[in-house]
């Protein structure tokens, strides 16, 4: 495997290689940017430049697996989840679902589509109607695209819902104020996958939760997506998380993707410096192991989106940039071990072995 | 162990609010050592916050009951008035919070803020004051502090918010700093130059840290004892490489099989605690962990453990009811990966029932 992948680093074909997998593609998404303006003025409104939240992104996911998103907040990879689901709408770029163009159609050919592609959202305070009951909540999906009309039918349906994501189904009849954070986020993955659909976006769905309870929903994402075959994208900034739940994983970095790699890959040997620095810094619940790895500490913060760094948007950050970093954009291409970087000076072995405490002995 | 910084013994903190007592912390004792950090890990609600917030005489209102006793520099914190208390906040003892943004008031200059900081507890010039403030702002590593220092708080951002705030956490030199979850609003990179910067200053300033978190990698690189609280008491406590080597509670089992580790198989799956945290108005009988534990006994319900010894280690206490060999056993069978059932099944088998 990492012959072949080497053998192929830096020629065209290892570029397209980039986005493409070996399974079923579900989503192909190309070049995709989201600009959002920024004006000014009182009554003529101009605009004076734009946030460039994402800038360019593109991959593949294939159907079935869970595909992490990772970042440091302001990376652009909500904003990727939401754009995937037609949330936004795209400033350019190409977004395929089983085939069909969604990034230009109009709201109402959204419909179908969206019975298939939900979205599980990280604060369960904010996310449920506090209103309305838990039953009509989860019946909600039911309820907008004319399914389960019957009362006892969508009642029933509901009921089961409850039940699959652990929750008691004589709760029907109550608001989500009586349910505790985690229960809370079991009503919002409930409605997810009322519709059955072929697609989950989770955003940052355990980052609110205590760690047991975090734990809790992990496992029932886990079983859901193995009993229902769901796709998942899966965004968070947690690395060990991330690690845990994901197949595949790409790294953002103002509005880019800097590395997409297969978990194993990734953690075992991240080859832009970047990734390196976002497992150098995760926390370990292992004093003897923390005392032993050498921490890379990224300086300063990440600049403004409005106005990125130009060529290797890292460079500003990185402890291996040279000239050529701040004149020429590395593209995303295969490199050592067969991740995906975006990197003049991919990290070596010896690099990761120092620095990387996930990095396996291999 | 050299004479403690704060010592706090049967520490109670209760609030009687419309639907009943609640019992926030509900007998906690512990010792902090010149220069030591003291880690407080608990889930939302387990009071962790509270008895430091109590620490700090924040917590006193109409509603409270307080009792126990808090020593800190020769004296009883729970008997001082809070004009006395007011004295020794932010001179003796300091405090950082989680939300910098929120802790900044946002209409005046960083420099300002500080400055008051300084004049509140002496008296100086504020010339003086803002050379210090400078000084401190340079330690904390912010760079060009002498321009920084006329800046507002939105013109800095989270991970510089956060330093400002340990800038005027140790800006008097206090002997101790109550740390409450100081990175977790933070992205890892910089919850990382946080944490540096905080055992950088803890090394050349000697203060005393009381570290507040729910995230055990934080803590286990931070502090050199760990208290595990749940519902308002300490259930577990003992030095760092202890807790995570030999834990000697099902509840820290369980928080430290909730976390994915990144050197583990992925497919392993977590095993995290059952349940969820009871309500502190209604405690459990007994043992308050029993309705989440998995390797509960009939008695655990009516007996109340302590917090007490384990056996063969002073240093390390445990409020567990099950006999420490029990107790080595599972944690042994669990250690190799054996789910809690099993783990239940090999030690317990035949011997009370639940």
């Amino acid at each position: 495997m990492t012959d072949r992948m080497s053998d192929l680093a830096a020629t065209d074909e290892s570029r397209e290689l980039a986005h493409r997998t070996d399974g079923e593609t579900l989503f192909e998404i190309r070049d995709l940017v989201k600009h959002f303006p920024l004006t000014s003025g009182m009554l003529i409104r101009k605009q004076v430049g734009a946030v460039r939240a994402v800038d360019g992104v593109s991959f593949d996911v294939k159907r079935g697996e869970t595909l992490g998103l990772v970042g440091e907040s302001g990376c652009g990879k909500s904003t990727t989840g939401r754009l995937m689901l037609r949330l936004l709408d795209p400033t350019s770029g190409s977004i395929k679902f089983e085939g069909e163009e969604i990034a230009s159609i109009k709201p109402k050919e959204l419909v179908a589509f969206r019975r298939d592609a939900q979205m599980i959202f990280q604060d369960p305070y904010s996310s449920l109607n506090p209103r309305k009951t838990v039953g009509s909540i989860i019946g909600e999906p039911f309820a907008i695209h004319n399914l389960k009309t019957g009362e006892g039918e969508r009642r029933k349906a509901v009921q089961d819902l409850m039940d699959t994501v652990g929750l008691n189904p004589e709760h029907f009849n109550r608001y989500p104020h009586e349910f505790s954070g985690g229960q809370r986020q079991r009503i919002g993955v409930a409605r997810a996958i009322a519709l059955r659909p072929k697609l989950i976006v989770a955003d940052e769905p355990v980052s609110a939760l205590d760690v047991s309870i975090q734990a809790q929903v992990l496992n029932l994402l886990r079983d859901l997506q193995r009993d229902l075959g769901l796709t998942l994208i899966f965004i968070a900034h947690d690395l060990s998380v991330v690690r845990h739940m994901c197949d595949r994983v790409a790294v953002m970095y103002l509005g880019r993707i800097v590395e997409l790699a297969s978990s194993d890959q990734l953690y075992g040997h991240p080859r832009m410096p970047y990734t390196g620095a976002l497992m150098s810094a995760v926390p370990i619940a292992d004093p003897r192991l923390a005392a032993t790895k050498k921490r890379q500490i990224l300086g300063g913060d990440v600049p403004s989106p409005t106005n990125p760094p130009p060529a290797c948007r890292f460079h500003t950050r990185c402890w291996k940039a040279q000239d050529v970093c701040r004149q020429d954009d590395p593209p995303l291409e295969a490199k050592d071990g067969g991740n995906f970087a975006a990197c003049h000076f991919p990290l070596t072995d010896a690099e990761v072995a120092e620095r990387v405490p996930t990095a396996r002995r291999i | 162990m050299s004479e403690p910084i704060l010592s706090v013994r049967d520490l109670k903190v209760h609030f009687n609010t419309d639907d009943g007592r609640v019992k926030a912390v509900d007998g906690v004792s512990y010792d902090i050592g010149p220069g030591r950090t003291l880690g407080i890990v608990g889930e939302s609600g387990s009071g962790k916050s509270v008895s430091s917030l109590t620490v700090m005489g924040l917590t006193r209102s109409k509603i409270s009951d307080i009792s126990g006793e808090i020593h800190f520099g020769g004296r009883d914190l729970l008997t001082l008035s809070e004009s006395e208390m007011r004295s020794l906040r932010g001179e003796e003892i300091a405090m950082i919070f989680q939300d910098p943004l929120s802790s900044l008031h946002p209409f005046y200059r960083i420099g300002d803020q500080l400055v008051e900081a300084v004049q509140a507890h002496h008296k100086v010039s504020k010339a003086a004051a803002l050379d210090k403030a400078i000084e401190l702002l340079r330690l904390v590593g912010i760079p060009e502090p002498k321009d920084r220092v006329g800046g507002y708080p939105h013109e800095f951002s989270g991970g510089m918010r956060q330093r400002v705030m340990i800038a005027m956490a140790l800006i008097n030199e206090p002997k101790l700093l109550i740390a409450d979850e100081p990175t977790t609003a933070l992205d890892v990179t910089v919850q990382a130059q946080i944490l540096e910067l905080m055992i950088r200053l803890k090394a050349e300033l000697h203060t005393s840290i009381v570290f507040i978190t729910h995230d055990l990698g934080v803590v286990a690189e931070m502090a050199d004892d760990i208290a595990v609280m749940y519902a308002g008491r300490i259930v577990e406590f003992g030095p760092t490489e202890t807790i995570f080597d030999s834990p000697q509670h099902p509840y820290t089992w369980g928080l430290l099989g909730s976390i994915p580790k990144l050197d583990a198989s992925r497919d392993e799956p977590l095993v995290p605690v059952t349940g969820r945290p009871p309500s502190l108005i209604n405690l459990p009988s007994g043992c308050s962990f029993h309705p989440r534990c998995p390797y509960v006994r009939d008695a655990h319900k009516r007996v109340e453990p302590t917090l007490e010894p384990v056996k063969g280690d002073p240093g390390h206490r445990s409020a567990c009811l099950l006999d420490s060999d029990v107790r080595d056993r599972i944690w042994e069978d669990l250690r190799e990966g054996k789910l809690p059932a099993e783990a239940r099944a090999d030690v317990m088998a035949g011997d009370g029932a639940p």
